[in-house]
């Protein structure tokens, strides 16, 4: 399998990968954080981003500026790139890149039926909905009044419709926890994902293959940690456990029973992939482990840069781009509160 | 005495002794007022004080909560807002007012009330910023409490200032001008009685004196009388019936 790709990678997706790798280039590096750091103020910050690749995506925005408008105008402008990508992309690129938007489908498919519950507006829902989530019947979502009819009118033509059927009975649907109704989606859509790369074959599974085992190894860790005291039981919890990655099933086992970091931590240290992740986790006090991730995260989607003629390379780039503006967040939140002490805890440097 | 600081009486015994019931009460008055002044006023500066503290406090703590906030969203993105406003049912923080009794003044006061149900919101984020989210949420109900404290003492602060206001100008009032006016009035009133009696003393002295006068006088002549009746009708002092008295012609004129 491996070189062959290499013959026939060019002809169909040569442009994209080049693409992708243009826009790579156009993250922000260590040095220009640096300068960020140094702003006192939003204009500041808005003015170095005006010379790099964000140009002047802020330029009609009124003078007191909010960080909130500079997180969506970035998710803005990573919304575009990617449906730039998604126009040009023939298959099996084009559904690869269908599933990497399944992930904010099954939030925006969620937070419709979370508010749909609770009698919201449909419009205001649909404006509140991640941009890189929505799909062609998302609308009409609000018009099921229960959720059995949610699934039989709408969501059966949606791309979720496999992941609804394989994992919720209909009967579940009505009293179900929307945040287990979420993870259990999830839960679906990791394993399904991974059964799509494997298929592709070739680098883009091999890496691809590394890179969800990571995301679900950590979803499989944040799920421990998060449901540690709340109601969730045991059985519950290991029902949301993806069913791929390395801690699958042996490690699982473990985090299932695992009532304080403690023994989290020492499941955890059977997966020396993981050490930088557990020697985070100090002793008897509560971790905060999702820098520690995002580090892991961006590290490994750097890698798939060193890699040619495979589909990573766009998922690596969502991801740092997710950073980034994760990254910018932080630092404009820095700023505006007046914290420049934390500035640095926050940023995860990518180049 | 000027006139017009004083209420425009009858200056008679009465009114004196109304006057006089009207001080007594008004003394009386000023001063419980006073020590409703001074106790309104102690607990004045005990607010005072407590909104400086937790005004300190509450600078930090607010800081402290926004960060936060930044940190929830940093783990798990800025679309978990709508998720965590589309899942609120009911307030579970509540503000209870109730009064409190200083000296006679109802202070509004707010009390924090927590319901205490956790709600589904434990669940938020169970996949992604779990934590931080509920960090975020400790930390803002925090600074909530914070706040419903100071919104308390505020409102007390206002309504204590108000009231120490009013009190004050009545104590200043009974003090500056009822009471004077009052004790005027008594002065006014004992000075009216004194003269009258003065004059009531000169007009008794001045008619025993009239009186004694006459009295000698008529003495006097009936002294003479005697005398002349003894002597004879001799003299001067003798009394002549014919060239005596002029008798006068009576006319009578119809």
């Amino acid at each position: 399998m491996y070189g062959f790709e290499a013959l026939t990678f060019n002809a169909k997706d040569g442009y994209l990968e080049a693409l992708v790798r243009g826009y790579r280039s156009g993250l922000l590096t260590a040095g220009d954080y640096n300068n960020l750091c140094q702003c006192d103020s939003l204009d500041d910050i808005k003015l170095h981003l005006g010379t790099t690749d964000y140009g002047n995506f802020l330029q009609n925005e009124p003078s007191p500026l909010q960080v909130s408008t500079i997180v969506e105008k970035c998710t803005q402008k990573l919304v575009e790139e990617f449906r730039h990508m998604r126009c040009q992309a023939s298959e099996p690129l084009a559904t690869f890149l269908d599933y990497l938007t399944y992930g904010y489908m099954i939030d925006n498919v969620v937070l419709i039926v979370t508010g749909t519950l609770h009698e919201r507006d449909v419009q205001d829902l649909l404006q509140k909905c991640h941009p890189l989530g929505m799909f062609d019947s998302i609308e009409t979502l609000a018009v099921a009044q229960n959720m059995r009819e949610l699934y039989r009118l709408v969501l059966v033509d949606s791309p979720l419709a496999p992941y609804f059927s394989d994992c919720i009975r209909s009967e579940d649907l009505d009293e179900m926890n929307i945040e287990i109704m979420r993870n259990t989606l999830y839960k679906a859509y990791f394993e399904d994902f991974c059964q799509f790369c494997q298929k592709l074959g070739g680098t883009t599974a091999e890496w691809m293959t590394d890179m969800l085992t990571f995301q679900a190894d950590r979803r499989t860790i944040n799920l421990t940690i998060n449901s540690m005291g709340t109601e969730l039981t045991r059985d519950d919890r290991k029902k949301l456990y993806p069913a791929v990655g390395l801690l699958y099933p042996q490690g699982q086992q473990g985090l299932a029973a695992s009532e304080d970091y403690d023994q989290v931590r020492a499941v955890l240290e059977n997966y020396s992939q993981y050490q930088t992740i557990y020697s985070k986790m100090g002793f008897g006090e509560t971790p905060l482990l999702d820098k520690a991730f995002y580090e892991e995260e961006v590290r490994r989607s750097i890698g798939s840069l060193d890699l040619q003629f495979h589909y990573g390379v766009f998922y690596a780039y969502l991801c740092m781009r997710e950073q980034e503006i994760r990254n910018l967040m932080w630092v404009s939140e820095c700023v505006q509160q007046d914290q420049k002490a934390r500035i640095y805890d926050g940023i995860v440097y990518i180049f | 005495m000027s006139s017009n600081n004083r209420l425009p009486v009858v200056p008679t015994v009465t009114v004196l002794a109304i006057i006089k019931a009207r001080l007594l009460g008004a003394t009386k008055g000023h001063q419980l007022l006073k020590k409703k002044a001074d106790a309104l006023n102690i607990k004045f500066r005990k607010v005072l004080a407590e909104i400086v503290k937790t005004k300190t406090e509450m600078g930090k703590t607010m800081k402290e909560s926004a960060f936060e906030l930044t940190q929830a969203k940093y783990a798990a993105g800025e679309h978990i807002k709508h998720t965590i406003f589309d899942n609120v049912e009911a307030a579970q923080v509540k503000v209870k007012a109730v009064t409190e009794n200083v000296a006679g003044v109802k202070l509004p006061k707010f009390q924090y009330l927590n319901d205490g149900s956790e709600s589904k919101m434990e669940m938020t984020g169970l996949g992604k910023g779990g934590q931080p989210i509920q960090n975020c949420r400790t930390a803002n109900i925090k600074a909530i409490q914070l706040l419903v404290e100071l919104a308390s003492l505020q409102t007390s602060f206002l309504a204590l200032d108000e009231a120490i206001k009013t009190t004050n100008r009545r104590v200043n009032a009974l003090e500056n001008v009822v009471i004077p006016k009052l004790e005027n009035t008594i002065t006014y009133i004992k000075g009216e009685l004194d003269e009258l009696e003065r004059e009531e003393f000169f007009r008794l002295k001045k008619i025993q004196a009239n009186k004694e006068r006459d009295l000698a006088l008529k003495e006097a002549e009936q002294a003479m009388a005697l005398m002349g009746d003894a002597f004879g009708g001799g003299g001067s002092g003798g009394s002549n019936l014919v060239d005596g008295d002029h008798d006068e012609d009576q006319l009578f004129t119809s």
